[in-house]
C-alpha cells in the first residue's frame, strides 16, 4: 500500500506462546501521522499485536518501522502498590535520566499533557484512573516520540475521565502530527478518530480505513451476528463519508457497544 | 581497643549501609523476604569453607553467587516470581549446608556469626564490597524506580529488565556476603527487612525513604554494638532486636 511514506510495515506477523496461536497472518502498512485503531474480543490478540510491535515478544514474520520512529508506550493497567513510595516526578526524573533528556523536557510534557504539581507528588497508587493515565501517556510522551501505542488507555476510568484521554490524544496527534496506533473496546472512539482500522480476532480480519474494515461481515467474524453492531453501524454510515470534519461533528452515543 | 576489634565494629556499620539500601529497594519490589531466604543459600558454602579450611567469605560468596545466578535463570524461563524461585532453593541448600557441617558449634557460628577475628584483607574487601553495592545501587536506581513500577513500561523506555534484575540480585548477594560473618545466615536478612519495613512506615516520599532505611540500618548495628558491649550479649542478635525496635517505634510515628 503506502509504502512510500509508511511510518510501519508488518508482513506475515504471527506470535505463539507454548503452541498456542495468539496471532497469525498481519499484515499491513501504516502511513506516517495516522491514526490506528486495533480492534477485536477479548483474547483476541489486541495486546499481543502491541507487545510484538514493541518486539516485547517473540514474532515470526516482519515489523519494520520507519526510520526516525520513536515509539511511546501506554500500558492497558498497572496495579500500582498503593505503599509504592513513588510518585510521577520520580518516575519522570528517572526516564530522563536514562534517556538523557532535561529538566525542560519534563516540565514541556508537565504543560502538554496538564498535569499540575499535586498529581506529579502524589504517590502513584493514591491517583485516580484519570489522572494515572495522563500521567501514564506524559511518561510515553517523554523523549518526543512520533508515534504512540496505547493499550486501552481508557479501560481503567470513569467516562468523564474516557472522554478527556481521547480528547487528549486527539489533541496531541493534531499538534505534533504523531500516529497513534490504539487498541480500542470503544467503537465510538474508532469513528470519531481513528483513520485506519486493524480488526482483529487471533488473526487479521480486515484492515483499511475504517469505512474498508468495518464492514458488516467483519463485525460479525468478530463479535458474532449482533444486530445492535449492525444497527450502530448503519447510524454512523455518515461519519464515514464526512472526511476530516467528521471527527468533531458526531458525539459518541452514551451506549455505544463496547466489544466485551 | 584492638585494631582487630575495631574492623569488626566498622565493617558491620558500612555492610549495614549496604543492606539499608538494598532492603529499601528490595521492600519496593516486593523482594523483600528474599533477603531472609537468600542469605540460606550461603551455608552449603560455609559448610565448604569448614571443610577445607578456606575462608568463609569465599565459600559463602561462592554459592551465593551459584544461587544468584539460578534464581535469575529460573525467573526468566520459567516466569516464576522472584520468591518463588528463591523458595526452590532455599530448603535444599539448608538441608545440604546441614550435612556439610557436622560441628554443633561450626553449624550455630554459620547461622548466627561468629567465625573468630577479622583479618586486614577482609576488612578491606568489606568496605570495597560495601562502598561497591551502595554506588551501583545509586547508578542503577533511575532503571530500578522504572522497572519495579511496571517492567513494561520499563522495557519500552529502552531498559533492559533483566540485566537490571541480574545486577540487583547480585548487588542482593553482596550486601548478604558483607554482614554474614556478623549476623550468620539466619540474622543476615533481617538486616535488609527490618530497617527498610520501619523506615516505610516513618517516610512516604522516595528519598526519605531511602535515607531513612539506610539510616536506621546503620544505626542498628552501632547502637546493637554499644548494647551488646555494655551488657556483655550476643552482638549479631542484638543488632537484630535493636533494628526490631526501630521497626516498633516506627508504628507509633507519623510519617514524614
Amino acid at each position: 500500500m503506502e509504502s512510500m511514506s509508511a511510518i510501519l510495515t508488518i508482513s506475515d506477523l504471527s506470535v505463539t506462546f507454548d503452541d498456542v496461536q495468539a496471532l497469525r497472518s498481519v499484515s499491513l502498512s501504516l502511513p506516517e501521522g495516522e491514526s490506528l485503531a486495533v480492534i477485536g474480543p477479548n483474547g483476541a490478540g489486541k495486546s499481543v499485536f502491541l507487545r510484538a510491535l514493541l518486539k516485547m515478544v517473540p514474532y515470526r514474520g516482519s515489523i519494520a518501522w520507519g526510520a526516525g520512529a520513536r515509539l511511546g508506550y501506554v500500558p492497558q493497567k498497572i496495579d500500582a502498590d498503593r505503599h509504592l513510595p513513588i510518585n510521577f516526578r520520580n518516575l519522570f526524573e528517572a526516564k530522563a535520566a536514562v534517556q538523557n533528556l532535561s529538566r525542560k523536557d519534563i516540565e514541556e510534557i508537565k504543560t502538554t499533557v496538564g498535569l499540575d504539581e499535586r498529581i506529579l507528588e502524589t504517590p502513584v497508587g493514591h491517583l485516580s484512573g484519570g489522572q494515572f493515565q495522563r500521567a501514564l501517556i506524559a511518561f510515553a510522551l517523554l523523549g518526543k516520540p512520533n508515534v504512540l501505542i496505547l493499550d486501552e488507555p481508557t479501560a481503567s476510568i470513569d467516562k468523564s475521565g474516557e472522554e478527556q484521554v481521547y480528547e487528549l490524544i486527539h489533541r496531541l496527534q493534531d499538534r505534533f502530527g504523531m500516529t497513534v496506533i490504539l487498541v480500542s473496546h470503544d467503537l465510538s472512539f474508532v469513528y470519531r478518530y481513528a483513520t485506519r482500522v486493524l480488526c482483529i480476532n487471533r488473526e487479521e480480519i480486515s484492515y483499511g480505513t475504517p469505512e474498508e474494515a468495518l464492514t458488516p461481515e467483519a463485525l460479525e467474524k468478530l463479535y458474532g451476528p449482533h444486530k445492535y453492531f449492525h444497527h450502530f453501524v448503519h447510524s454512523h454510515e455518515d461519519n464515514f463519508k464526512g472526511g476530516e470534519g467528521r471527527r468533531h461533528d458526531h458525539a459518541p452515543d452514551n451506549d455505544h457497544p463496547h466489544a466485551d | 581497643m584492638p585494631t582487630n576489634e575495631l574492623y569488626g565494629i566498622i565493617l558491620p556499620v558500612f555492610g549495614a549501609a549496604a543492606a539499608g539500601l538494598v532492603g529499601a529497594f528490595a521492600l519496593m519490589k516486593k523482594t523483600i523476604l528474599a533477603g531472609d531466604v537468600m542469605s540460606h543459600i550461603a551455608i552449603p558454602g560455609l559448610g565448604l569453607a569448614i571443610i577445607w579450611r578456606i575462608n568463609p567469605l569465599i565459600g559463602g560468596g561462592l554459592t551465593l553467587f551459584v544461587g544468584i545466578i539460578l534464581i535469575w535463570m529460573l525467573q526468566r524461563r520459567t516466569e516464576l516470581s522472584a520468591e518463588a524461585a528463591i523458595g526452590v532453593l532455599f530448603a535444599s541448600s539448608v538441608a545440604l549446608g546441614a550435612l556439610l557441617i557436622n560441628s554443633t558449634e561450626d553449624l550455630v557460628d554459620a547461622l548466627f556469626g561468629g567465625f573468630g577475628s577479622i583479618s586486614i584483607g577482609e576488612f578491606a574487601f568489606g568496605i570495597a564490597v560495601s562502598i561497591f553495592v551502595v554506588a551501583a545501587l545509586w547508578i542503577l536506581r533511575n532503571k530500578l524506580i522504572i522497572a519495579l513500577f511496571s517492567p513494561e513500561l520499563a522495557q519500552s523506555a529502552g531498559i533492559n529488565v533483566d540485566a537490571v534484575n541480574l545486577w540487583f540480585l547480585l548487588l542482593f548477594g553482596l550486601a548478604i556476603l558483607v554482614s554474614l560473618r556478623f549476623l550468620g545466615a539466619l540474622l543476615v536478612g533481617s538486616l535488609i527487612i527490618i530497617p527498610a519495613s520501619a523506615a516505610r512506615q516513618l517516610t512516604h516520599t522516595l528519598g526519605k525513604f531511602l535515607v531513612a532505611s539506610v539510616a536506621l540500618s546503620m544505626l542498628s548495628v552501632i547502637i546493637g554494638f554499644v548494647i551488646a558491649h555494655v551488657y556483655g550479649l550476643e552482638p549479631g542478635a542484638t543488632v537484630v532486636v535493636t533494628a526490631a525496635g526501630f521497626f516498633v517505634l516506627s508504628l507509633l510515628k507519623k510519617k514524614v
